[in-house]
């Protein structure tokens, strides 16, 4: 049997070792040039040098935004201080991705290699990961990582000979979800709330301790080396106009092949759906991916031959985020995934500012009427505006990109929420208050099968004679549908029957 | 304990690891092993891949194949976990999928006594820079 | 300075650099609405959370709308403060803080003075567009005050009160998301964790979240128990404010016409806290020459600096937080318990009436009083020297309702013997008012000379820690003031560290003193209204004819008939205190 060969999709640049080399053992990051490019920059280059690489090789922000980092590495350059950080933002948070951790727990010295570096760029000499405790595995491999890079000479003093200090700490995060935004972030490692600020200023020139600090985020570091050690120019052959290199995503959903990918930019979502991500589960028909996590969209059928990057992710309504990707099928309901997003935000939000303390707990209520079939055509309405305005006002990129989920199934789905309201149906049969079971008496043999499983005694019927249903008792969860050997029972897409 | 305290020594001491890894590849050598990496990121763990590897590693012993055995990290494939890469000496190395110990045994028996595929082979599905 | 040109609603004009809007915009006369900011100038207290966005503007070419209160200005800014787009995203901000705020305007004790309401109030808002969950957390009394916190609109004033002013670290926001609050550690209650009952929490929340705990209608029950003898002592920072809450301009002085209410309302006498003042001053002046000729005289244990320790709220945070130096505060009893103490034994025996007939109610511009006067330690058989102490708010209320038309009574006189007092018990209300009181009987006392001008212009002043060197005769005198608490720590610490080379040091709670006390009318973050407050305070100083604590008339016979010498000992079993070590106190966390 010969290995099936078919043509990569996926370029791994930022994964480049993820899976090859052994986390815990500094001997085999060396083998696979680990401190190769950190030993090059100091010996060759200047910080600025450095630093007009890094801008020639296009590489831009991968927690989200899409900043370009070397700008962003230069304004803290020439921010003056006695004292600057570089902080990596290991805090991922959005639902359904796991690229940081991955990366962290199969290649930590790249992002150590890289915060190095970008010290060295801006002139800092201590450098901060504010990792989330959840990541027990990550930490432990990063401790591990931090202290054989100490005891080998590449962290610590005079690293390689060139004078350059850098040492690397640990912060841990509780998991707030809010904390991925780099004020919140720079608080929450003071010891502080971990709630944003107004930006300006900027962490670049006030940040950590209020000094100049870099954030970075873990993808973006893994990126760094590469670039040092093959040029700027190769990095800027892929990609397309304005987003170079790949991506790292985490295919999640109603996939066949759930994994950690990386593509890139510009390849298509049909690519990465049908020939990385093996097509849709059990043959269903695709209806939506959900990217940028809850500040992103969805996309949908008509953005499959869409190149994926930055620019063309904020045209379809959606955003690059951090890189979770999550694959929904026709049993979706796309209302209950904008309501899924902003439960997710009203617990999430920090509750500083009003239009996402409040609006999005708004936001919420009305989206769980409609899905419950209490909607009416206002809601509609309100739901644009109130989500028009959390964007315009809130304080922070959260809150300003919270209410995305609602712009964009609403954009892209307006039919489904018309029918949630209008017809009080939930076509993917999700909605359980929008459907019922039905027993058909003609398929129905009364074996009671149904009756018997019932959790809450829904189902009533004399022996050998048709069953019956009561769908105020009901709760919809499917078992009899399963137990049911006859095919008599089905589920009818029409709001509750009372009776 | 390695010092370096130079460029040129972190280039000889990454040469000097690259030659003793490619003598446990080398066919030829009597120091030549079976490489074998377990993806051992949380995801993994969680699927059970540090059953595969304990069982692995004691198998091999026990069966007397000259091998080594080590972790690594996510190799991407979170369907198919837990996942290994076995490399055998001189030949491209090979990725498997749903390795519980009823496949880690048949691998052993099979692909890495007798070079035979078995089932769950994962296509490499991506280029790399090197 | 760099100056920087932009437009605002069509008017061009120039700031300097580093403006934000909403200043830039008040220069022009455009004043946009805000709700979380707050700023007190001149004491350097402001509140920008940037986090009600009620504040928010137009800018052009900006994505989306600008918060006023911490958008610096940029060249060229073309600002508009009143767009459909503005104004529709300000109602709908409005809206949603009521829809998570409880519809009982008609039934809160801010009512009237909330800002919330007034902004609903000026947007017109008829109609909240939005239901759902209201947010609801338990009520929390404590002695002084009490914590509505469903009235939270996360303005975050008191916190940055609490925290960057006071430093006292009791209040913070908590939880995420909808259900964020503000509130102490772990959601306790306020008695648990270290707050100091200053008020200033309670005197900047916009809303009903924060007020203090109502005493009228225990003092008007006394009031009508016929075997009760109620009598009343007013704090001198009190007739200084009082004006305001009926349409006076801030710092009217309005003594005689609120003698005149409280006999009205029912008092049987009418006292003055000021007068105890006075009498403090002959304790603490006296305790303060002590130990200075004993440290004179190079006796190791002298206990300097002394510390004044009439403010309650200082009190408290001393106990809490630096109970390693609770031997250095002066044992005198604040004003209010003095006067407590004299009422229910000297007073009480005047006019023949049993201790525990006879009701002291106090009148004060702190919140901290009201837990000072439930303290055991002033108690007699668990009767409280001093049984209610209300706010100058609730004393308004009072009046009110008693159907008394305020701005038309004639002036009154205090009864006597405890309601005469002299110009140095008034200036208690500003912060370096103790000391400069202090100074001027111990320098009398202590040189034996007269002095020449009364007024110690150095020890005045606004900056939050001052000091000054005084001749006393040829002794240099090294005073040190500091009013909001976070200057106190800083001169606490440097007298922990050793640092410290003063003789006395008085401190006051709150920024500005008494004037500024957590039960004075609400100042809305007008901070011309505690300017005018404590011009009042020294223009009453001015007036009187005694301005020296040892000259009043009715102290001296006071000591005459009963006390016999200052810090006697008489004076120690009614006049002074001890304190206590509070770091330590027990934390439990309240379960429903």
């Amino acid at each position: 049997m010969e290995t099936p060969v078919n043509k990569p999709k996926q370029l791994r640049i930022a994964l480049r070792n993820c899976g090859m080399l052994d986390p815990e053992n500094i001997a085999e990051s060396i083998v696979r040039d680990a401190y190769q490019a950190l030993g090059k920059v100091l010996k060759e280059y200047s910080p600025q040098e450095c630093i007009n690489i890094l801008k020639q090789s296009g590489l831009r922000g991968r927690g989200g935004a899409g900043f370009p980092t070397g700008l962003k590495w230069e304004i803290a350059s020439k921010s003056k201080s006695d004292q600057k950080y570089v902080v990596c933002n290991a805090d991922e948070g959005d639902p359904g991705a796991f690229m940081d951790r991955s990366i962290l727990e199969g290649d930590p010295h790249s992002v150590l290699e890289a915060m190095a570096i970008c010290g060295y760029c801006i002139g800092a000499d201590k450098g901060l990961i504010y990792i989330r405790a959840e990541y027990p595995l990550a930490i432990k491999r990063l401790k591990i990582a931090i202290s054989q890079a100490m005891e080998w000479g590449l962290l610590g003093k005079n690293i390689l000979g060139s004078g350059f200090n850098f040492e690397i700490k640990l912060c841990y995060g509780a998991g707030a979800f809010v904390c991925g935004e780099e004020t919140a972030l720079i608080h929450s490692m003071e010891g502080k709330r971990g709630e944003p600020t107004n930006k300006p200023p900027f962490p670049a020139t006030s940040g950590f301790m209020k000094k100049p600090t870099n954030v970075n985020n873990v993808e973006t570091f893994a990126n760094i080396a590469p670039i040092i050690l093959k040029g700027p120019e190769w990095f800027s052959s892929i990609g397309t106009k304005n987003s170079k290199g790949t991506k790292v995503f985490a295919l999640a959903g109603k996939i066949n092949h759930v994994g950690l990918i990386e593509v890139p930019m510009g390849t298509s979502l049909r690519e990465i759906i049908y020939e990385i991500g093996g097509g849709i589960k059990e043959n269903k028909k695709f209806k939506a991916v959900q990217t940028g996590g809850p500040s992103g969209g969805c996309l949908t059928e008509k953005h499959l031959d869409t190149p994926i990057d930055y620019e063309n992710l904020i045209a379809a309504g959606s955003m690059m985020g951090s890189g979770g990707m999550i694959v929904m099928d026709e049993n979706d309901c796309m209302v209950s995934v904008a309501k899924f997003y902003l439960d997710f935000i009203v617990g999430e939000s920090c509750g500083k500012c009003t239009p996402c303390r409040v609006g999005n707990k708004r936001l919420y209520e009305i989206l769980e009427r409609i899905t419950q079939g209490k909607g009416v055509m206002k809601d509609l309405d309100k739901l644009k505006n109130l989500s028009y305005i959390i964007k315009d006002t809130a304080l922070c990129g959260l809150g300003q990109t919270s209410p995305n989920p609602v712009f964009s199934t609403l954009e892209n789905f307006y039919d489904e929420y018309y029918e949630h309201v209008v017809e009080k149906k939930c076509r993917a049969g999700h909605c359980k208050n929008l459907f019922h079971y039905v027993i058909n008496e003609e398929l129905c043999v009364g074996c009671a099968a149904c009756k018997r499983c019932c959790p809450v005694h829904a189902i009533t019927g004399e022996k050998r004679k048709p069953h019956y249903i009561d769908s105020n008792i009901c709760i919809r969860c499917n078992e009899c549908i399963e137990k049911c050997s006859f095919d008599a029972i089905s589920i009818q897409l029409e709001p509750k029957i009372l009776v | 304990m390695t010092h370096i305290k130079s460029l040129e020594q972190l280039t000889s001491k990454r040469d000097e690891l690259k030659s003793n890894l490619s003598r446990l590849d080398d066919p030829n050598n009597s120091e030549k092993k079976v490489q074998i990496k377990v993806a051992m990121a949380t995801c993994g763990i969680a699927s059970g891949a540090r059953t595969t590897m304990d069982f692995l590693t004691a198998e091999l012993s026990k069966r007397n194949i000259p091998s080594v055995v080590t972790q690594t990290g996510c190799m991407g494939y979170c369907y198919a976990e837990p996942t290994i890469e076995v490399k055998l000496p001189g030949k491209e190395a090979v990725i498997f999928g749903y390795v519980d110990t009823k496949r880690a045994d048949e691998i052993i028996e099979k692909y890495i006594k007798t070079g035979e595929l078995t089932e769950g082979v994962i296509p490499r599905n991506y280029d790399t820079i090197d | 300075m760099e100056m920087i040109e932009l437009s605002i609603d069509n008017k061009v004009l120039r700031v300097k650099k580093g403006t934000t809007i909403l200043k830039a915009a008040r220069k022009v006369g455009i004043e946009i609405p805000t709700l979380c900011h707050m700023e007190l100038h001149n004491m350097n207290i402001e509140n920008k959370p940037g986090s009600c966005r009620v504040c928010v503007v137009e800018v052009d070419g900006r994505r989306n709308l600008a918060p006023a209160c911490i958008t610096e200005v940029t060249p060229g800014m073309v600002v508009n403060t009143h767009t459909v787009r503005v104004l529709n995203a300000r109602k709908t901000i409005v809206e949603l803080l009521i829809s998570d705020h409880p519809y009982d305007c008609l039934v809160c004790a801010k009512s009237g003075n909330c800002d919330l309401q007034s902004i609903a109030h000026k947007f017109g808002i008829r109609r909240v567009h939005f239901k759902g969950e209201k947010s609801t957390y338990r009520k929390d009394t404590s002695p002084s005050i009490i914590r509505d916190v469903d009235k939270c609109i996360m303005c975050r004033r008191c916190e940055m009160m609490c925290n960057e002013v006071q430093t006292v670290g009791a209040l913070s926001a908590v939880n995420r998301g909808f259900i964020s609050v503000v509130a102490p550690a772990f959601e306790m209650n306020l008695e648990q964790s270290s707050c100091t009952y200053c008020g200033q929490c309670v005197s900047v929340c916009p809303t009903g979240a924060l007020t203090e705990v109502d005493s009228t209608n225990k003092v008007l029950l006394a009031l009508m128990d016929k075997s009760k003898t109620v009598i009343v002592q007013t704090a001198p920072s009190v007739r200084a404010a009082l004006g305001e809450e009926f349409g006076l301009p801030a710092g009217t002085l309005v003594t005689g016409k609120m003698v005149a209410a409280l006999r009205r309302i029912g008092f049987k006498y009418v006292f003055d806290t000021d007068f105890a003042a006075d009498l403090t001053i002959m304790e603490e002046g006296t305790e303060l020459l002590g130990r200075l000729k004993a440290h004179l005289a190079g006796e190791s244990n002298a206990k300097l600096p002394i510390l004044t320790s009439c403010c309650p709220g200082w009190v408290n945070f001393m106990e809490h937080n630096f109970p390693d130096l609770l031997h250095i505060p002066s044992t005198a009893k604040s004003p209010q318990q003095m006067f407590g103490a004299i009422a229910k034994t000297y007073f009480a025996d005047l006019i023949g009436v049993k201790r525990q007939d006879l009701v002291v109610v106090s009148v004060m511009p702190c919140l901290a009083k009201k837990y000072e006067c439930q303290r055991d330690e002033f108690k007699v058989d668990g009767n409280p020297d001093v049984d209610f102490s209300i706010s100058t708010r609730e004393l308004a209320d009072l009046i009110k309702q008693s159907n008394i038309d305020f701005l038309n009574l004639p002036d009154e006189d205090f009864d006597t013997p405890l309601g005469e007092s002299t110009g140095a018990s008034v200036i208690f209300g500003n912060t370096g008012g103790v000391i400069e009181a202090a100074c001027r009987t111990a320098y009398e006392l202590y040189t034996g000379k007269k002095l020449d001008v009364i007024e110690f212009e150095s020890l005045r002043g606004k900056e939050g820690i001052r000091s000054a060197k005084l001749d006393f005769d040829g002794l240099t005198l090294n005073i040190g003031i500091a009013h909001g608490l976070s200057n106190a720590r800083k001169l606490l610490d440097d007298v922990r560290a050793g640092k410290s080379d003063y003789h006395a040091i008085e401190i006051m709670a709150c920024v500005g003193g008494c004037i500024a006390g957590g039960g004075q009318p609400y100042h809305h973050g007008d901070s011309k209204i505690l300017r005018q407050r404590r011009n009042a305070i020294y223009r009453e100083d001015k007036n009187k004819t005694i301005r020296k604590s040892h000259e009043n008339p009715y102290i001296i016979q006071l000591y005459k008939d009963f006390l016999g010498q200052p810090c006697g000992q008489k004076s120690h079993e009614l006049l002074h205190t001890v304190y206590y070590d509070k770091s330590r106190e027990e934390i439990t966390i309240h379960h429903d």
